[in-house]
């Protein structure tokens, strides 16, 4: 058989109720490729063989009774099952690690199932291992991780994009057909443009957050990585629906038709006839690159061409989302990170005696520069006499924000087509001392965040032979919609070239001579060192 | 313009708890002052008759029956911590008689 990884989830759900290759086979083969291109990629912090090997063949156990007792049972397994996937490491899986990126939760054993993890379980998924990520899921590199940052395989100097760089890379090289991550700003987006490969947010209380490490808890969404939109869609449908662990799960129907995306391209482009798309001016922001916006446009004019009406339209708030956002949040991660003591898990200093102390020492080692950075901003935020100043005008401009894609909605848009990510994939230490061009990163997809809406990132093309994403936001709960209009840009583009690339340096990652990531960043290091004259 | 001074970013550090070396609060006192820079932007938009978001779905009063469901056990609950007593419970610092009472 060719090469087990390069199929898609529905493709392997094919072949395995056929019988023509098992959960193990397919488990096997993923693993031999992780294992052998994680030294030059980092995408993954741990991968579990043992474990996956007996989950997989759990999965060929269910999938043989099934087929035993018939057509109705075998179509009742869902398509995931003995499916290979990648969990981002701050996913709560029973008995293993989560350390969100961090020191802090070096060592920590999650003593129960995220509901994300419980759902692929019942689904039958195959957990392969837990993937690298900015610490606590602050970060647009991968560069914040505790363990080292993550190569993209498309140029392994450069970055995968954050905060889920690690479960983004994994599936652009072939590691898994896909894997989970969270989105708080653009963690899921922006790295799925960045390798390109498809990302997708759910709407707010789409799905379950129970067990898995919170930033801001407003904003964060879990959501899947896959490499077409109908693998995205049946990972959608594996992990939604309402969940009494978590409040603000919503109790909103989980659309059965995320298994039936159709199959055939004719089909697929006829969606797009007639649907109203929206073009926001503000997204085409100043200092964006011109290749990625050429490749919007023409991605745009494609729709169009398929029979889509496209319309400029205005998001007049957009430009305030930066400065809101960065209240919001860090706002938000001040309180949630508030948890790490030292008392209940995770790192701990009792060396001073003093209680106060311990916090101090506790804390200061375990948290990195920019999650200080955040707890310092949330801290003075929400401090006495700046509350109203900065947190309360953030939420009532959030307001404004999210008012402007409500005006969208009203006027009867389908969908909202725009840039992801401003640039491509940049090269790794560009952004690491100037913590706001980092940030700028994010300035197309945080306002979807802040409206609470879905939006996801799709392939595009290439601009000097990097992945460019195409952004589709969508009303609440339209995630349908929007994979069907994803689906269709795919079946239009089916022959297009850049479909059939490999990312470029892929090969490399299995030359032993390849240096890690972790050896670049030092060289960096040392390089910027000698630059200044080697002072410290 | 953003003035956090120096006593400023220590002040923050010990509400956040976390102890910062000198050379982490230099380098604070400048990024911290830059980000605040740019959210001078806010004060240009008229807010005052805007109400505040702090949550974008219609739920609220989410409520279920008061009974006893299935928890983490006591010994899973503390499996994780730095010192546990015989009797299950997180063993902390002693918090009174020390501290800065702050």
């Amino acid at each position: 058989m060719a090469d087990l990884t390069r199929l898609h989830a529905h493709e392997m759900a094919a072949l395995l109720r056929s019988g023509e290759v098992s959960s193990r086979q397919l488990t096997e083969a993923h693993l031999a490729v992780a294992e052998r291109q994680n030294r030059a990629l980092n995408a993954w912090l741990v991968i579990y063989r043992a474990d996956a090997l007996a989950q997989a063949d759990a999965a060929d156990k269910r999938i043989a009774e099934a087929r035993h007792a018939g057509a109705a049972a075998l179509s009742a397994l869902h398509p995931l099952c003995g499916v290979p996937i990648g969990l981002k490491d701050l996913v709560s899986v029973k008995g293993g690690q989560a350390t969100a990126g961090s020191k802090i939760l070096k060592g920590y054993v999650a003593p129960f199932d995220s509901t994300v993890t419980a759902r692929l379980r019942e689904a039958g998924a195959v957990i392969l291992g837990k993937t690298n990520m900015d610490e606590f899921a602050m970060g647009s590199s991968t560069e914040h991780s505790a363990y080292g940052p993550t190569a993209n395989p498309w140029d392994l100097s450069r970055v995968p994009g954050g905060s889920s760089g690690g479960s983004a890379a994994a599936v652009a090289s072939f590691h898994a057909p896909v894997s989970i991550g969270t989105d708080t700003g653009g963690s899921i987006r922006q790295p799925a443009s960045l390798c390109g490969i498809v990302g997708l947010k759910p709407t707010y209380g789409r799905v379950s957050r129970y067990g898995i490490v919170a930033f801001a808890s407003s904003l964060d969404q879990i959501g899947p990585f896959a490499r077409d939109s109908r693998d995205a869609a049946l990972l959608l449908h594996a992990v939604s629906g309402r969940d009494e662990r978590d409040a603000t799960s919503a109790p909103e129907p989980v659309p059965p038709e995320l298994l039936g995306l159709p199959a055939d391209d004719d089909e697929a482009a006829s969606y797009l006839k007639g649907k109203r798309i929206a073009l926001p001016r503000e997204y085409f922001v100043e200092g964006m690159e011109p290749g990625v916006a050429a490749r919007v446009r023409e991605a745009v004019a494609a729709i169009e061409q398929a029979g889509a009406r496209v319309e400029e339209v205005s998001l007049p708030h957009t430009d305030y989302g930066l400065a809101t956002y960065y209240i919001i949040a860090p706002a938000e991660c001040s309180s949630n990170l508030a948890r790490f003591d030292g008392v209940k898990y995770g790192l701990n200093d009792r060396s001073s005696g003093e209680f106060i102390e311990d916090y101090l020492r506790t804390r200061g080692a375990g948290f990195g520069p920019e999650v200080k950075r955040r707890i310092m901003l949330g801290t003075y935020a929400l401090s006495a006499g700046y509350y109203d100043a900065y947190y309360l005008k953030a939420q009532k401009v959030r307001t404004l924000i999210k008012s402007d894609f409500d005006a969208v909605w009203t006027a009867g848009f389908d969908a909202i087509c725009a840039p992801c990510s401003p640039t491509v994939a940049f090269p790794m230490g560009a952004k690491m001392n100037d913590p706001v061009s980092m940030y700028l990163s994010d300035a197309c997809t945080l306002p979807v965040n802040m409206a609470g809406l879905p939006g996801m990132s799709i392939p595009a093309g290439l601009s000097d032979g990097l992945p460019v994403g195409l952004q589709i936001i969508g009303a609440p709960w339209s995630e349908l919609s929007m994979l069907r209009l994803a689906r269709g840009y795919e079946a239009i583009t089916a022959r297009a070239t850049w479909r059939d690339l490999d990312p470029a340096e892929l090969t490399l990652t299995d030359d032993p001579n390849t240096p890690s990531p972790i050896e670049r960043k030092e060289r960096l290091a040392g390089a910027s060192a000698a630059g200044s004259g080697g002072q410290a | 313009m953003a003035s956090l001074t120096r006593a400023d970013v220590e002040h923050v550090a010990h509400l956040a708890r976390l102890g910062l070396t000198e050379e982490e609060l230099a380098r604070l006192e400048g990024q911290l002052n830059h980000i605040l820079d740019q959210y001078a932007i806010l004060a240009t938009l008229d807010t005052e008759h805007i109400p505040p978001t702090a949550q974008t779905i219609e739920l609220a009063n989410i409520l279920r029956e008061d009974v006893v469901q299935p928890s983490l056990s006591v010994d899973a609950a503390l499996s994780n911590a730095p010192e546990r007593s015989e009797s299950g419970h997180f063993v902390v610092p002693a918090i009174l008689g020390g501290g800065d009472g702050a």
